[in-house]
Parts: structure tokens; sequence; C-alpha cells
């Protein structure tokens, strides 16, 4: 009952303020007046047994009444903060007016995939940051809320308005070859495509999304959301080949020089997890973020023995090490899979975590216990080789380092345990070696990433990186921005061959 | 893409061949190096299988498996004509493979498939092949014909004494070990216990030993580390490091442990695939 006084009210507040809106005579204070509209969410005790959506989007009311937050200022601070400079205040402005079709429109201009970058993207960090709202209140999570925006508008899309394909100019019969099928290979092959050049993607696992299948987990991305997109891509007429790992079924080289590909884009993502090198790694129970979140994702692990075949820990006393989203997705997945207790251990403060505040915050609601300014000394196990604790040292924070933040340093002699039958070590990839070891005269620096210019080409001829195998861990949107600068001198390089 | 078994045969006990369709592994593939197979839809178990051979004009790949779990026994029912929905490969550093001058191949049980393919390349590049095959029993030794075609030299051991000499591999290594010159190089592949010993043996004789690890994995290009294992003190990725590392660094103790992991869930999935299946192994060949 309440819930529905609440709409009424929430409806009544919108038609009050879309009769102003119309009249010409909403002011600046009428709009600091809404209340910023809360994501409506699954129940943190019911979600804890399920893998499903935790944010369940805006009601159509609440997306006008976001919408409405926004002051339309002349100079736009938030496109500055948006990587791929989505023309905000004008998707916002659509959908005060109800025009949902035309604010996806203006968004997929600059961005393919909102419905993805909706969800998962670090806005408060990017474009709700500088947001003027947010500065009124001297706080940015009162910023218009422009994410949840963003993922209403294509989910509505997705709902009542059937894919629209990007048109394909012309066949140009020149071939591109994509390597990795994830956000930027996404964005690339889309782009490319439309420019008329024929593209195959290429995929080392069986199914197709990179990170997005088999890292972010189902609750905070829905598996089916990528499929569309990967659904958009063969409509369109691209390619699709899995099980192909290039470096290994062949190198680049054969695929310019045999198979005729003209261009090349590596988007493999970073893929190689890194390690603390403490005592005890090896021990059963031990688990890099990848394979963990791969067992449970992309193998579906959590479905053991109900038709999924690939089997994964069946954990009581978990112990997560990492502060960013990765490990909020690893402890939140170990909830999910039936672990009692769940414990993230981070090195530094809560403030320092790199993890998107909203995730911090419903790992917090499920119930996972934060062990901060603490990091594992080593791994403790019995005579089986199996986990059976961590032992931490406690920690305060120094002077600041290379990054910026606070040095954590540890407290000597602050030792103590937690007894746990699983570790999660979700502390960063480091670059994959496998491109880089097969394809001679491609520059990478010293930890392995690939060198490219400010077009994203590399060293060679034809060859285009971005990613995180450029960038060293960074995120969905940031492969995507980098996508459509690669895609946009491929198509230019291919014009002059 | 998908893979028709082109061919199928029952080795031994629970041990099968395939050839299978794969062109794009076929021409890529050299010794030493594996593939991971997916038998169908997008939830099945990941395997990682070592060749044992490929045909690049035919465009097929040579498989040696044996059903220890269920998706191992799910494909050992498959029949000639039916298809395996994914292959990835070739994954892995292929074998570097000269001429050392006395190389000795030692097989364990299911070993004998990787090493083939390795003790071919090194009779071909010029080598003097010495071949170690083992088993537990007369029945459980595999390609033995096809060792005698390749080596030099072929010594058969069982643990029963039911065929060849009655030994552990590491008998006739250690007495080949003890002979001057001693040989350059030996290549070990099989159940990680014999490939521990094996390394013991030579190391004493300080003669360099490579070994082919076959850990749990998942991805096979670097992206998990479920597959890794401590050499030299190091943490090393079985699919992009290896499979192939020098013997008498890695740490067996470790590795051995690690393979346990699944047991009780795999123990669990065969009952129950079991009970689901008429059970044919060891029925049709």
């Amino acid at each position: 009952m309440v819930d529905k006084e609440n709409q009424l009210d929430e409806q009544q507040l919108l038609d009050e303020l879309l009769k102003k809106h119309k009249a010409g005579t909403l002011k600046a204070s009428d709009r600091y007046a809404i209340p910023p509209q809360p994501m409506p969410q699954q129940d943190s005790v019911k979600r804890r047994s399920n893998v499903n959506e935790v944010a369940l989007g805006y009601t159509e009311t609440q997306a006008r009444l976001e919408a409405l937050r926004c002051l339309q200022c002349k100079n736009a601070p938030c496109v500055e903060g948006c990587p791929v400079r989505i023309k905000i205040k004008d998707f916002i402005a659509e959908i005060v007016d109800g025009n949902f079709k035309k604010a996806l429109d203006i968004i997929k201009e600059n961005s393919l995939l909102p419905a993805v970058c909706g969800r998962v993207c670090p806005q408060e960090v990017q474009c709700q940051l500088p947001c003027t709202v947010g500065k009124k209140f001297k706080d940015v999570d009162k910023a218009v809320s422009i994410g949840r925006l963003e993922r209403f508008v294509a989910d509505w899309g997705a709902k009542f308005h059937d894919g629209s394909i990007p048109k394909v100019t012309g066949r140009t019969n020149k071939k591109v070859a994509v390597i990795g099928s994830g956000p930027g290979g996404i964005v690339v092959a889309t782009d490319v495509k439309r420019a008329g050049h024929d593209v195959t993607v290429f995929e080392a696992f069986h199914k197709t999304g990179g990170v997005m299948v088999y890292g972010i987990p189902e609750f905070r991305l829905p598996k089916a959301i990528v499929q569309q997109e990967i659904d958009q891509l063969k409509a369109m007429g691209v390619n699709i080949v899995c099980n192909f790992v290039v470096g290994r079924t062949k190198t680049i080289k054969q695929l310019m020089e045999e198979d005729g590909f003209d261009a090349v884009y590596i988007g493999v993502g970073a893929g190689l997890p890194m390690f603390m090198n403490i005592e005890g790694e090896h021990l059963v129970g031990v688990y890099s973020a990848n394979e963990y979140l791969t067992r449970a994702n992309l193998m579906k692990a959590y479905q053991f023995g109900k038709g999924a075949d690939t089997p994964i820990a069946m954990s009581k006393k978990v112990a997560v090490i990492g502060g960013g989203n990765v490990a909020m997705d690893s402890a939140r997945t170990a909830v999910r899979l039936g672990a009692e207790k769940v414990y993230l251990v981070y090195r530094r403060s809560e403030k320092e975590m790199p993890a998107r505040v909203e995730e911090v915050h419903h790992a917090k609601e499920e119930g996972i216990e934060f062990h901060l300014l603490r990091n594992p000394k080593r791994i403790l196990g019995n005579s089986e080789g199996i986990v059976t604790a961590i032992e931490c040292l406690k920690y305060e924070l120094g002077e600041p380092d290379a990054s910026g933040r606070r040095r954590p340093v540890p407290i000597p002699g602050s030792e103590f345990t937690i007894d746990v039958d699983t570790v999660v070590v979700a502390i960063g990839n480091g670059a994959n070696p496998l491109i880089g070891q097969t394809t001679p005269g491609l520059n990478l620096n010293k930890w392995g990433n690939i060198i490219v210019d400010e077009n994203c080409k590399t060293s060679l001829d034809g060859v285009y990186a971005g990613g995180d195998i450029v960038l060293g861990a960074a995120t969905v949107i940031l492969a995507m921005g980098q996508g459509r600068t690669a895609a946009a001198a491929i198509n230019e390089y291919l014009k002059g061959k | 893409m998908s893979h028709k078994l082109l061919s199928k045969k029952q080795l031994c006990l629970d041990v099968y061949v395939a050839d299978i369709e794969a062109p794009l592994v076929a021409a890529a593939a050299k010794p030493g190096q594996f593939v991971i197979v997916c038998l169908k839809g997008a939830y099945s178990e990941r395997i990682p299988l070592t060749i044992a051979g490929s045909d690049a004009k035919k465009g097929t790949i040579r498989l040696i498996w044996q059903a220890v779990g269920k998706s191992t026994a799910e494909l050992s029912e498959m029949r000639v004509g039916e298809k395996v929905e994914n292959v990835l490969g070739p994954l892995g550093k292929p074998t570097h493979i000269e001429k050392f001058g006395t190389v000795i191949c030692v097989g364990g049980g299911i070993g004998n498939a990787p090493l083939l393919p390795i003790a071919t390349a090194m009779k071909k590049a010029g080598n003097k092949v010495i071949s170690i095959l083992g088993a537990r029993t007369k029945d459980l030794l595999i390609l033995e014909d096809d060792f005698k075609t390749i080596s030099d030299e072929l010594i058969i051991v069982t643990d029963d004494g039911s065929y060849g000499k009655k030994a552990l591999v590491t008998q006739p290594l250690e007495e080949i070990c003890q002979q001057m010159p001693k040989p350059a190089l030996v290549v070990a592949i099989g159940p990680a216990i014999m490939m521990k010993f094996c390394c013991a043996v030579t190391k004493k004789y300080d003669v360099p030993t490579t070994v082919s690890l076959n850990t749990i994995m998942i991805d096979g290009t670097g992206m998990c580390g479920g597959c890794r294992v401590e050499v030299g003190g190091q943490t090393k990725f079985v699919c992009v490091d290896g499979p192939e590392f020098d013997g008498h660094k890695v740490n067996f103790d470790l590795m051995m442990k690690r393979m346990q992991a699944y047991k009780k869930q795999e123990a669990q999935a065969m009952e129950e695939y079991k009970k689901q299946h008429k059970c044919r192994i060891g029925l049709d060949g």
C-alpha cells in the first residue's frame, strides 16, 4: 500500500512539474527540490540466494522526475566527464518530454552499448562527478543519476522498440579482423562494419562477450543484454568465430598475409591474473578472481550437477583480497554460491577503494564483512593442501604513493588469523603474453601492454589495439572509447588502400 | 564450427582414441601442444586434452583420453559421425625440438599419447630415441607399436610383470643414466607421481629432464590461473608458460594436491551420470 501511495505521490509531483515545464515557469529551485530518485532494487536478503539482477531500473515516472532534476547547463560539464562524449543533456531533455526513442537515438550516436554502460560505468567519477546539481549539494551522490537514466532509455528500447540495426554502407571488399569479443571489440566491429568492410570477430572462449560474460556477474549485468549486442552484430553481417585464439590458432601475420585481412584490431583484454606471491597461494581453495568468476559466470558453476559440468568450491567461509569492482563481484558471487561468511580484505581504507560506491554499498547490504587496512601475509593449509585460514597483518596509511593514494604500511607484530576455506585473489591483471610473443615487431611497454599512438595504432601498419591490453586494467567504457577511436582510424586507413 | 568424430577406438580398459575434424588446429599443431574440448552446449566442461597426432592435409587431430570423469565418459560414448561442439587450440608452447644426441622418452599410462609426437619429432631431428613405456599391467599399455616404429630402442615395464620387465619406469631410466655417455635429455610424461620420481632419478645423474604437466584449467589462454604450478619457486601457468617445464624445478607435491581440488564433486558428477545413462564404456569399439 505504501508503495502505491508513493507512486501516486510521484505521479502527482511529475504532473505538476511537467505543467510548469510546459508553461516555461519551471525554475532551478523547483528542480533542486525534486528528491533524487532512488534505484529500485531486489531485497538484500532475498537476493543473497539468487543471481538475478540487483538494481531493477527506474519506472517511467521516476525516470522523468530524475530527468527534471537536470538543469540543462549551457556548458554541460557532464559531457566532459564522459569518455565517449554522449550528448547527455540532450538525451535527458528528451526523457523529460517522454520521447524515449529520441533519447535512445541521441545516446547511440556516441555509445553503442547503453544498456551495458548504464549498468557498469563508474558514473560517479565520470559524467556525474562534475554535475552542477551534485556540486550544488556538495555531494556527488545527489548529482543527476545519468547512468540510471541511460539504462532506463536502453531498457525501454529493448522492450518497446525492436533494436534498430545500424545501417551498413556499400561493401568495400576490405577485410578487418577484430580479436576479442569484449566491449571494445563489439564497438570496433560495429563501426568498421558500418563503413562497409567485411568484419570477422575472433573469440578464444566458446562464448562471445569477453569480460561482460566471464567476469561481470549476472546480478550486475544480465547476460541476455550482452547477447542482444552480439545478435545485433550478427544481424549486421559480422562474422563471429569462437574457439579461435589468435597467436596460437593463427598469428596476426598469418591473418594478414594468408587470409587477406587488411587491418586488425587487438582487443584481447588484460587476461593474466596477478597473485600476491605469498606462502600458501598454491593451496586448494585459492582462486584468482578470474577463475572464480569464470567458473561461476561463464560456466554457470552455481548450477553444477543441474545442467552445468564445471565445479566450484562449495565454500563456507571465503576471504576475497582486493578493493576493486572485481573484488566486490567475487565476494557477492561467493554469497550467492552459499557461503556463510564472506570477508573482504583490503590493504587501504574504504576511501581508497577503487570499487564503485554502489557496489561497496550492495556488498555491505548483502552481509559481506569488510576487513580494511588488513592484508594477508600468508595462507595456511592442512596436510591435504587445503586452505584453512589466512594470516593477515594490520596496516596504517603513510605518505601518498605514485597513484596519489596514501601508501599502506604494515604494522609489525600485528598478525592475526581468519579461518576460511576459500581465498579469492582480486588484485588485478597483468598483460596476457600470447599476442606479444607471437607478433614480431609489435612494440610493448615494460609491463607487456601494447604501445599505441593517439589513434590506437600500434607499431605495425594496419594493426590497432585498445582496452585493457593497452591501458592495463580499465573499464568497459574506456575500452569502448578506444574502440571508437581505433575504428575511425581503421576506416581512414582503409580509404587509402 | 563443430567437429565430427571420424574414427573412434577403444585402446584399453577406459582409454580411447579418436580422429576429430579440426582443420585449423591440425594446420597449426606442433608436438607438445594441447587442445580444450567442450562437448556440447554452453555449460559443458572445458576439458584440456593433449594432441596425440595431427594431419594437416586431412584437417584432423588425434585425441587419446581416459574416461576418468563425467565429461571424458561422455566423450567416450560418442559415436563416429557425431560432433564435438568446441575445439580450441593448439594451446601451449610447442616442444623445443633439436638434435640433442640420445633422448630418453619415458611414458606412463595415458602419457604415451602426448609423448608419441614428441618422440617422433625427436627421432626426425636426428636423435637416438630410447623409449621406456610403463603400465600397471599388460592390458593397459597403449601405443606400443607406434613407439616400436620410431624408437631406436624400446623398453617395456609393467608393475605386475605381466608384460616386459616387472619394474617401474624409473628402474631402466636409472640404468641408462648410469651409462656413459649420459643421455642428453629425458622427456617424461605420465602421472604426476611418475614424473616426480623420474625427475628424482635424473637429477641424481644431472640429466636434463622435460616434463609435460596436465593440471586443472579452464580457458587455456592464461586468463584464469587455475593451472598454476610452482616452478623454481615461481608461479607459472601451464597453459601459456608450459605445458613443458624443467622437471627438476617443478614442485610436484603441490601440483598433485592441487589436482585433487574437485575430487568430491567429480565423483558426484560421475555417479549421477552413471545413474542417468546406460553406460556403454567398455562395450563398444
